[in-house]
């Protein structure tokens, strides 16, 4: 049967017919889908963890018990898993328990804070990794990785784009593989305990496996040689096939399957077919480099761009091949992206902005704090790091400044490595304040369960982490519960504990607008503009909600509007109003 | 079949059902007997940002997204996003907008002014120009929540699939209780291309 699938839907696809059993997950653009199809197939047990070092070790927990297992984040999550991942490479998968780990990296920074290349990954660890150019491809692609696991007892590495990820093409299905062994419990402490003594022969095991692995990727199907005309020859992988096919249609293609280890022997016989040889890949240069220690001529970062996705307009220019004229038009109004109307983070930064505080920024829908009109967020650097860099800046300031510094951190990202920074900070007697805006859900990636939600991904009930109790549990002594949607709570309350000098932990208890399930969201009544009252003031312009317009030819020198079908009723508007033009809609 | 890959774009703002509509148009190639490939960002531009969504069919696509300059038929859900987007369009490229203006943060604000005589500045570099009134044709057709689907007939008549194909997929895409009042949008959409 054929249909079209994103790559994430066919590598949950792939996954299935693999025979998976476990697939867990830290939600990550471009790979939350991922985990989010998979679910639907309720032969796999799938989960989010509390962030990827844990999905990592809960998919090598179910590999060493003789399951096959999936495990999928973005780019930087491999950053989280690196720890377990790079001593994997050594103690290899269990037995029939192959283990795959998605990478979704980012370039162009569609939705992520860098655009490191993942492919670096492989080498490092060791381990192999397959770069899919297509949705069928990742179909395909991913069912290979699960043998090419168990065959070579290595985790594998399956790495996407966000074009891949998110791209959909036609992909044929298959069924679900029958017949795999039961799971059960396997001692081998020589191969699974990893003490020096252990692990010292275990090297030497993922040595020769790398040198086994480059041999025979010469002869795997995923890696192949397309000759067409032998004057321009082209090593590619990924999406950068799919330029270079469009762009280059009569050039000499070697197309790898398998970018982790390379097939040595495959390259060279290329090389020696084509009159001059290139390599296009996005980010790093990865294969040139490695073809360039082979002592093989080839062209790449000099015409190619080292940052950013390509397209197939950037490499038609890099190869210096002619373009349409663009059409041109002037400069427009941007649109960014911005927090919905009603949401509850919005009038904490207003808040922030007043009070001039200096914000320690973290990852999630509320890094749009940094936007303005709120413009109240001053870092932000990589997932839970706002409250760690709160504690060093409070170290280093003096007294009047550090009573500015305020971390910010959602209740998801808290929960995956901010608990770990706020354990340091009251350990180490760090005196900053800290908010978490708890809004039940991991809202950025689409709406994804949390420990703290009370529901699993399989949408089981689970016990709701109970954020207060957790932070007096570690040591913190000022806990503060507040509304964000009351602006006069929010400033006395985040005045006070700025003051204070200890730590501090103020958590916002409204959730976001987004959250579907019952009950658990309920917009308050819309509201309007009597345009009698308003003055023109502009004052609920500073929030920046979408719902509220600037209307210049109302009133003597313009009036505010509110699109009723926008406003969710949150009411901090109308806070801001001081002539009470803003009011609850007449029905 | 011809070999030739046909290039659409899909633009407007994040919530206005672009994604959905993009899926509607991949089906329906797919029906078709086309090779077909669909490229968006999710992420970031759910939250009311700028939304790009590219569709391509032909006998084989290699590229998912749309080479510059090389786009045929631009389908525009907003007017000042579909004008930033006339870049990626060839020349003499046919485009269908939806006659709405969506405010931007920046122009909500008061800061900037929101661009004035788009219809004509897009009509004098794409002379194939359809701007479609789609709610208000939509509460004609019978119900205000079809407007994407009055837009999805105006650009089904410019482009070279048959009819059948696209009412089968706008079935299979549809919820049942809502398929007879957007077959009539459709309908109306078709009409006025």
């Amino acid at each position: 049967m054929k249909e079209i699938l994103s790559g994430n839907e066919a590598i949950a696809r792939g996954a299935y017919e693999a025979g998976v059993k476990v697939a867990c997950a830290y939600p990550g653009t471009p790979s939350t889908e991922i985990l989010e199809n998979i679910v639907k197939f309720p032969e796999v047990n799938s989960s989010w963890a509390t962030n990827e070092k844990v999905a990592l070790e809960v998919g090598i927990g179910a590999s060493f018990g003789g399951a096959r297992s999936i495990v999928t984040m973005k780019h930087v999550g491999v950053n989280v898993a690196a720890d377990p991942l790079f001593t994997l490479s050594y103690t290899g998968v269990g037995a029939n328990g192959g283990l795959v780990l998605v990478t979704a990296d980012d370039p162009e920074l569609h939705s992520s804070q860098n655009e490191q290349d993942n492919r670096n990954y492989a080498k490092f660890a060791k381990v192999p990794m397959l770069e899919p150019s297509d949705s069928q491809e990742c179909l395909d692609f991913t069912k290979l990785a699960f043998e090419i696991s168990e065959r070579y007892d290595t985790p594998v590495f399956l790495r996407t784009t966000t074009r891949i990820s998110h791209s959909k093409s036609v992909v044929e299905l298959g069924e679900r593989v029958t017949g795999l062994p039961e799971p059960k419990l396997v001692k081998d402490p020589a191969k699974y305990v990893m003490l020096p003594g252990n692990a010292r022969g275990r090297h030497y095991v993922v040595e020769e496996r790398t040198v086994q692995l480059s041999q025979d990727g010469c002869s795997m199907p995923l890696n192949r040689s397309e000759l067409r005309d032998r004057k321009i020859g082209v090593i590619t992988a990924g999406v950068s096939y799919q330029y270079v096919r469009e762009v280059l249609p009569e050039a000499s293609v070697l197309k790898l399957g398998m970018v982790h280890p390379l097939p040595h022997q495959l390259i060279r016989d290329f090389a020696a077919q084509v009159e001059t040889l290139y390599v296009v890949e996005e980010l790093d240069p990865f294969i040139e480099e490695q073809v360039k220690a082979m002592g093989i001529k080839v062209i790449g970062k000099e015409i190619l761009p080292i940052c950013g996705e390509l397209t197939p307009g950037r490499l038609r220019r890099s190869f210096g091949l002619p373009e349409e004229e663009e059409t041109q038009v002037e400069k427009l109004p941007g649109r960014p992206p911005n927090m919905c109307p009603g949401c509850p983070h919005r009038g904490v930064f207003f808040t922030l902005n007043k009070l001039r505080a200096y914000v320690s920024g973290d990852i999630g829908c509320y890094t749009l704090g940094f936007m303005p009109p709120l413009s109240a967020m001053d870092t932000c650097i990589c997932m839970g790091a706002s409250i760690g860099m709160a504690t060093g800046a409070v170290k280093v300031l003096p007294p009047e400044e550090r009573k500015k510094v305020v971390a910010v951190i959602g209740d998801s990202t808290f929960l995956h490595t901010g608990v770990n920074g706020l354990m340091d900070m009251v350990y180490n007697q760090g005196a900053a304040t800290v908010i978490i805006l708890d809004n039940r859900i991991t809202a950025m990636t689409g709406r994804q369960d949390n420990p703290a939600s009370g529901h699993t991904l399989m949408n089981q009930p689970s016990e709701a982490i109970d954020l207060p109790l957790l932070c007096k549990a570690i040591g913190v002594k000022n806990v503060r519960t507040i509304n964000p949607l009351d602006l006069a709570e929010c400033e006395k309350v985040i005045r006070e504990e700025m003051e204070r000098p200890e730590t501090s932990v103020i958590i916002t208890d409204k959730p976001c607008v987004l959250i579907k399930r019952d009950g658990v969201f309920e917009p308050g009544a819309v509201l309007e503009v009597h345009s009698e009252n308003c003055t023109g003031c502009r004052a609920c312009l500073k929030i920046g909600c979408p719902a509220i317009e600037w209307v210049p030819s109302s009133g003597k020198r313009g009036q505010a509007h509110i699109d009723p079908l926008l406003c969710n009723g949150c009411d901090v508007c109308s806070q801001l109003c001081k002539f009470s033009a803003i009011q609850e809609a007449k029905k | 079949m011809s070999d030739k890959v046909t290039n659409i774009l899909l633009v407007g703002v994040g919530g206005q059902g672009i994604l959905l509509a993009a899926e509607v148009l991949s089906e329906t190639f797919l029906l078709a007997g086309y090779d077909v490939k669909k490229s968006e960002i999710h992420g970031m531009s759910q939250r009311g940002g700028s939304v790009v969504s590219h569709v391509r069919y032909g006998k084989e696509v290699f590229s998912p997204i749309v080479p510059e300059g090389e786009g045929d038929l631009l389908f525009g859900f907003e007017l000042m996003e579909s004008y930033r987007c006339l870049g990626l369009l060839r020349p003499g490229a046919t485009v269908v907008v939806n006659d709405l203006c969506i405010a931007p943060p920046a122009v909500l604000m008061g800061h900037e002014a929101y661009p004035e005589n788009l219809e004509a500045k897009i009509a004098e570099r794409f002379p194939d120009l359809i701007l479609v009134d789609g709610q208000k044709v939509a509460i004609e057709a019978g119900n205000a929540r079809t407007a994407n689907t009055v837009l999805l007939g105006a650009v089904s008549k410019r482009l070279n699939i048959e009819e059948k194909y696209w009412l089968e997929a706008i079935e299979r895409m549809v919820p049942k209780k809502a398929l007879e009042v957007n077959l009539k949008a459709f309908a109306a959409g078709r009409a006025l291309a």
